[in-house]
């Protein structure tokens, strides 16, 4: 009896945890989302990209993107339910070393994972392809969801 | 895709009001009983492609995960939230004394926060030669420390574990593991009840494309007297190609991860060190699919007389992004 009552007590926490905290994610809607890309280290803020020059970079990058980002930034980086959008003007207008740090580091307690599991070259090609976006208000209508 | 899925959804809704709601269109129970074994097979398969649908349709989105590819050293990346992993993993062993074995395992891995991954174990295995049988379950819990990246970042790890004394999956070798223990008939050994409280220290760091991971390994058994154990486990691990191509591609060099593990016991509070412990030398290998599989394979050579000679593990996993999300949005959030 001892046993079955430990083994309910785990699958309850079990369930609270897939309901409850999947969705305790910080949502796009939060002013201050942008606010730490302002963290970013001074060494980290001038960093160049080495693949600046590279004509697939940006290619490649949007592949990374559609694998491993759209799903919280949304298929064009408009912004999703969890992820805010990359066209906005504070991503659009941080250095390719800042977006390389966040990346880098994550935002942890907002949700966003750190990517560093992701090589170097391919960070700095996901970079690349988010410095290639257009802001949205820029944008074509058509391309737009 | 969408046909696909709205088919097998379809299919099985039709299948379970069948089988609930409209006794005339199901077997009783006593028919049941005197049905022919073509008919249960029908049933089993059709409960496979239930829960192979419930998870296609409640992962709208497929993420096509980095995975690392260590089958037993953890390194510090976390799954991302809301995300679910479903894995498989088996474990051939060869035995110098008693029969060689098979054992398997399915993993349910659920990223609840960028913080904190969730993880269910489900343990069985097969002797040849003897029977099949549930061996248990286990509860795991990993928790980044720190919220950035550093020189080394710890993770911590708790894992609650039931498991009878005939589970054979070598998650982890602890204390004084040795070959040995793994020749008892499952008859005898199924007999033995581990509550396990499992602590692990998780240290990693990638540089360059190079993944090192460290676990430091504390485990006590709650049912006994038994002092605690401990046990290491060292990954390292790179992808083949560092840069990504332009195109979707499944042999991409990018795709492939390979690696090499060692892992071994440390004794226990009376008796730490190398002595009456086994240990293992395997390398691994990962091949990421951009149709969102990982698949992995590691072939385990034991390096002293107390360790199975040899270890093939092989595992297959898939990761829904989007779960938490659905499942939800199943029980009316409509956030």
């Amino acid at each position: 009896m001892k046993t079955i009552s430990f083994t309910s007590l785990i699958c309850s926490l079990i369930c609270c945890a897939l309901l409850g905290m999947g969705n305790a994610q910080t949502t796009a809607k939060d002013s201050s989302i942008y606010a730490e890309l302002s963290k970013a280290p001074k060494k980290a803020v001038a960093r160049h990209n080495p693949l600046e020059s590279d004509p697939e970079a940006a290619a490649a990058g949007a592949k990374l993107f559609g694998l491993h980002c759209a799903e919280c930034h949304g298929e064009m980086a408009e912004g999703g339910k969890k992820g805010p959008s990359l066209r906005a003007d504070p991503v659009q207008q941080s250095t390719p070393g800042t977006l390389f740090w966040l990346l880098t580091n994550g935002v942890v307690r907002r949700g966003m994972p750190v990517w560093s599991k992701l090589p170097e070259p391919q960070r700095w090609q996901l970079v690349s392809y988010i410095k290639s976006l257009r802001p949205a208000a820029a944008q074509p209508a058509a391309a737009l969801p | 895709m969408t046909f696909l899925y709205r088919f097998l959804f379809e299919r099985n809704l039709l299948r379970l009001h069948s089988i609930l709601g409209h006794p005339q269109h199901s077997p009783s129970l006593l028919n049941r009983a005197t049905q022919s074994p073509d008919d249960s097979r029908s049933r089993i398969r059709s409960g496979i492609v239930a829960v192979l649908s419930f998870f296609i349709l409640l992962a709208g989105n497929l993420c096509r995960a980095q995975e690392s590819p260590y089958i037993v050293t953890y390194d510090h990346y976390l799954e991302e939230p809301g995300s679910l992993e479903v894995e498989y993993f088996s474990t051939f062993g060869t035995q110098r004394a008693g029969n060689d074995f098979h054992s398997y395992w399915m993993e349910f891995e659920y990223g609840a926060t960028a913080w904190w991954t969730t993880e269910v174990y489900l343990d069985a295995q097969t002797t040849f030669s003897d029977s099949t049988l549930f061996t248990g379950f286990r509860w795991e819990n990993r928790f980044r420390v720190l919220q950035r990246e550093h020189f080394i970042n710890p993770v911590l790890y708790v894992e609650y574990e039931q498991t009878s004394g005939a589970d054979k999956i070598l998650k982890e070798v602890e204390g004084h593991d040795v070959a040995a223990d793994y020749a008892d008939l499952n008859a005898d050994s199924r007999q033995e009840h581990d509550h396990e409280l499992e602590t692990k220290l998780i240290l990693s760091k990638t540089f360059k494309g190079w993944n090192i991971a460290e676990n430091t390994i504390a485990t006590k058994n709650m049912t006994g007297g038994d002092p605690w154990e401990f046990g290491y486990a060292i990954g390292v691990s790179r992808p083949l190609a560092l840069k990504a191509s332009a195109k979707h591609c499944n042999f991409c060099r990018e795709n492939f991860i390979a690696g090499v593990e060692l892992y071994g016991g440390l004794g226990d509070r009376y008796s730490f060190g190398l002595h009456e412990t086994s240990h293992y030398l395997a390398p691994v290998v990962a091949w990421n699919l951009p149709s969102d599989w990982t698949l992995r394979l590691s072939p385990g050579f034991g390096l002293n007389d107390n360790s199975h000679r040899f270890l093939l593990r092989w595992g297959v996993s898939r990761e829904f992004s989007g779960f938490g999300g659905a499942l939800a949005r199943l029980f009316g959030d409509r956030d």
